[in-house]
């Protein structure tokens, strides 16, 4: 059946079944590929999306579950969010199979709380799970995120603004 | 990373030897049916078929007309970085502008792209940067020599009077010009046989921390592709219904119920199972659910994981004879030391777990059969053996298997296997599906963590007598687990498996050992096994640096003292300069509340000393910091290094805090994270990095930060409390 969902801004059409979970539609459906397949319990963090603004395990949400509720997938992030650049500045990705998930995760950590913790972010991102082990990039890609950047609000509204923040920023983080 | 084949002796040097050796031959034999073809070279016989083509700059370098350099790697990208390393080698002697170096992966052809270190295409053994290091630069500089040359023509001025910086070549009068509009004629220059390369004193980008990753904007941005992201016309995806014992068989299937299910094509069995293709993910997975299999049990491996524990354990204490003892080390008169008793002797047994590499990535591949057409899309690890396996089922050359391979999501050792488990499972699928029509084989989590090739159960039985100093006089030594290699086409050298022992073999705490009777045992068990990031050293490390704190006790002496004796003794002084340098960056105590243990281990050819400083939880291990230091030999990309110290030492604490697989009457118990628990952000620890300067070859990095950190805990703990660590992990689930 014909099901509309509001993905990063637009609404899109899916033939799917009410049950079949986001991840799915959005990875087969919609070629958004950019999410990941990890574990299909919520256990390992790489499906996360946000749903109005808070960051859920799309492997477990059925498509029915979402209504109305806006989604952002990686890909409604543009590439230059001030998250991401902190990303690749502190070289945080490994394999990078993860990394979609902890910073949709971590995009939502500091929505809420610009200037979070180290307990913040445990708190916020113990549901990511690394193999690699980026664990200490990730914690301070988070804070140098959180220093640098520029508020980070509903993601895919301040992909300009993030744009002209970040031109030109190459230095090397504290990564390690 | 991870670490098939290694030199014999872990002595980076060897990597070098690219001439066909005893393993190509195997290789080569097994291919062709046990007969060897004179006059035909293992590479030249699996990579017949190929078609890949090499332009003007050899098989590593292309360059395009806006100058911009691509580096083609032969090595698998699974996150160990070597794609920034082995760039960096290319642009270093090519002195090409670092910031318009892209790098892409090589096709599988074993003549042009095997691993000097193997004879085969294959990422493994922590040997990408080392066994490149002198082809790459090689090619860096012969691509640098044709543009010289190309614009010392065209100048019309000696090649001497000409320097290349960030792409641009200029001439002592002020001409320049760029790779870009030399290149046409750089092109037509013939490629140098013997090329100079530069004084390492002189590198501008190797050893600096401008060598960074290449992948970090598109594997932050969620571009990057890997074998689950490939989307081609008309594919269909794939789920097996794997039986649940090893060694089990497919008895009767009843398909009519998943037949049914929207979006099933087909349900087949093949070798492994049954295989489910649908339109979709999900739809493979409902009709997987709707089949009803009764599995053929009768050849199956029925012991749990107890029972294969207490069995080893029974074989290292000599109460099952059934098993043949191989000797690794044996030096002096052992005969009194079984029976040795007293305040000088030191006595214990190890017992390790099995353990699963649960990549973030499970296990999958794209495959299309067309005829004996055969196109394969995944993060082979292997290529070689993935295109041997894949040509037998399909029966074609194996050079003309074509794999294109893309970023795999973690390996840790599981994505190489001698029987390419998951992709010729695939290449089965696509076969029976026919006509070029691609297939992607999906398998889930639980798929994976069901499949085995397990990091194996490994019992250690250690017996030491400390002389009248309380250094090691006699060291008795038992190892048992299953062989890794054993039914291998690319059986090591001469002796037992050595992967098995490697860590205790050729340990400089048994060099400074006068009297030493070391041997393992490898009995068949039914479970199928596999290296697991640093292999043999995920035990050997773990007993060998616990064992020597627990001996540096025993004779009243401080354990990095005691340390530093035997390596004086050994002549180790690469681990002494390590360890001095890890002690010494430590600082003189560790932070309030904090304990410290310090572990010591050479793999891959690297050094690596740890400093842990670690507390006690609610009864859990908790590791703050953790200072580092490695001898790498050369440091292509320090930044590099430092990411595989920290993430290595966050994948081996995982393992020996958490890490277990267990079996219950042959069956897993394990199948997603709930069960089988890894290490999480609020659990992991900060690493400090520090490298020991070195004008070596480089040698491993991404294997030899595993091991070391579980010895360092146990150490740490062992001085906390006093409380030996004998058996993995530190943290045990109720199975």
């Amino acid at each position: 059946m014909a099901v509309t969902l509001d993905i990063n801004g637009k609404p899109t059409s899916v033939q799917a079944s009410p049950d079949t979970p986001l991840l799915w539609v959005l990875r087969d459906e919609l070629g958004m590929t950019g999410t990941k397949f990890g574990c299909g319990m919520a256990q390992c963090g790489a499906c996360t999306v946000h749903l109005d603004g808070q960051a859920i395990r799309s492997c477990v949400t059925p498509i029915e579950a979402v209504g109305t509720a806006k989604i952002t997938t990686i890909e409604g992030l543009g590439g230059q969010h001030p998250v991401q650049q902190a990303w690749v500045r502190h070289d945080v990705p490994q394999c990078g199979y993860c990394q979609s998930g902890q910073i949709m995760s971590a995009c939502a950590l500091l929505a809420q709380k610009p200037k979070p913790s180290d307990e913040d972010i445990d708190n916020a991102m113990a549901g990511n799970i690394c193999r690699c082990g980026a664990y200490q990039r990730i914690r301070a890609a988070i804070k140098d995120a959180a220093d640098t950047g520029p508020p980070v609000g509903e993601p895919h509204a301040d992909i300009d603004e993030a744009i002209v923040a970040g031109s030109g920023a190459t230095h090397r983080g504290a990564g390690r | 990373m991870n670490a098939p084949f290694k030199p014999r002796n872990g002595n980076p040097s060897d990597l070098k030897a690219a001439q066909p050796s005893r393993r190509d031959v195997v290789v080569a034999s097994a291919l062709v049916g046990g007969s060897l073809l004179v006059g035909c070279s293992p590479a030249d016989l699996m990579s017949a078929g190929s078609k890949v083509e090499v332009g003007a700059f050899g098989p590593f370098i292309k360059i395009a007309p806006d100058g911009v350099v691509t580096v083609i790697s032969k090595h698998l990208e699974m996150g160990q970085g070597n794609h920034a390393g082995l760039s960096a080698i290319v642009a270093e002697e090519l002195d090409a502008d670092w910031t318009k170096v892209l790098v892409e992966q090589a096709p599988a052809n074993a003549k042009l792209y095997s691993n000097g270190a193997m004879g085969a295409q294959l990422t493994g053994g922590s040997s990408a940067i080392s066994n490149s290091w002198e082809q790459l630069r090689k090619a860096g500089a012969g691509a640098r020599a044709m543009f010289v040359q190309a614009a010392a023509n065209k100048w019309n001025v000696p090649v001497g009077e000409i320097t290349v910086k960030d792409s641009v070549l200029t001439h002592t009068s002020g001409k320049t010009a760029g790779f870009g509009e030399l290149l046409a004629d750089a092109a037509k220059v013939p490629a140098p046989t013997d090329v100079k390369l530069k004084d390492p004193k002189t590198f501008t980008l190797i050893g600096t921390d401008r060598v960074r990753r290449k992948d970090a904007q598109a594997k932050s941005d969620g571009t990057a592709r890997y074998t689950q992201d490939v989307r081609l016309p008309d594919m269909l995806t794939a789920v097996v219904a794997h039986p649940p014992l090893f060694g089990a068989k497919v008895k009767s299937v009843d398909a009519a119920e998943a037949k049914k299910v929207a979006g099933v094509i087909d349900v087949f069995e093949i070798p492994t199972g049954v295989a489910v293709v649908a339109q979709s993910t999900y739809a493979a997975r409902m009709g997987r659910e709707a089949l009803k299999i009764e599995w053929d049990e009768d050849k199956a491996e029925k012991r749990g994981s107890a029972a294969i524990t207490q069995l080893f354990k029974d074989i290292a204490a000599g109460k099952n004879t059934e098993t043949k003892w191989e000797p690794f080390d044996q030096r002096g008169d052992v005969s009194g030391l079984e029976a040795a008793k007293g305040a000088q002797v030191f006595e214990t047994t190890y017992e390790f777990p099995y353990l699963a590499h649960a990549t973030m990535e499970p296990m999958n591949c794209v495959a299309s059969v067309d005829g004996n057409k055969v196109k394969m899309v995944f993060g082979s690890q292997g290529q070689t053996l993935d295109q041997l396996n894949a040509a037998k089922i399909v029966g074609c050359l194996p050079g003309s298997v074509e794999i294109e391979t893309v970023f795999a999501g973690g390996s840790f050792g599981r994505r190489a296997t001698f029987q390419s488990d998951y992709s010729a499972e695939c290449v089965h699928i696509a076969k029976k599906i026919g006509k070029g029509r691609p297939v992607k084989l999906v398998w889930t989590r639980e798929d994976d963590m069901q499949a085995g090739y397990f990091r194996p159960i490994v019992i250690h039985a250690v017996k030491v007598q400390l002389d009248k100093d309380g250094y090691p006089a006699a060291w008795r030594h038992r190892i048992v687990t299953q062989s890794i290699m054993k039914g291998s086409p690319m059986p090591m050298g001469k002796g037992p498996d050595g992967t098995a022992i490697e860590g205790a073999a050729g340990s400089p705490y048994l060099k400074a050992t006068p009297v030493v009777d070391a041997q393992v045992a490898l009995p068949d068990i039914g479970v199928p096994v596999l290296w697991w990031r640093s292999v043999g050293a995920t035990h050997t490390a773990f007993v060998m640096e616990h064992t020597i704190d627990q001996l540096a006790a025993k004779a009243g002496k401080d354990p990095v003292e005691y340390r530093r004796a035997l390596y004086k003794k050994a002549g180790a002084d690469r681990h002494l300069a390590a360890v001095d340098l890890a002690v010494e960056k430590a600082g003189p105590k560790a932070a309030e509340g904090w304990t410290r243990g310090v572990a010591v281990h050479e793999s891959f050819g690297s050094v690596v000393a740890q400093v842990a400083e670690v507390k006690l939880e609610n009864g859990t291990p908790r590791v703050g910091r953790v200072v580092t230091a490695i001898d790498c030999g050369v440091a292509v990309s320090p930044d590099q290094i430092a990411a595989q110290m920290e993430g290595g030492t966050c994948y081996g604490l995982s393992g020996v805090l958490f890490g277990e697989v267990t079996l219950t009457d042959g069956k897993v118990d394990q199948s997603n994270f709930d069960r089988y628990r890894v290490l999480r952000i609020n659990e992991a620890p900060t690493v400090e990095t520090n490298i020991v300067p070195s004008g070596n070859p480089p040698s491993g990095v991404g294997e030899p930060g595993t091991p070391v950190i579980g010895p360092a805990v146990a150490n740490a703990l062992f001085a906390l409390n006093k409380t030996p660590t004998t058996r993995l992990p530190f943290v045990r689930s109720e199975a």
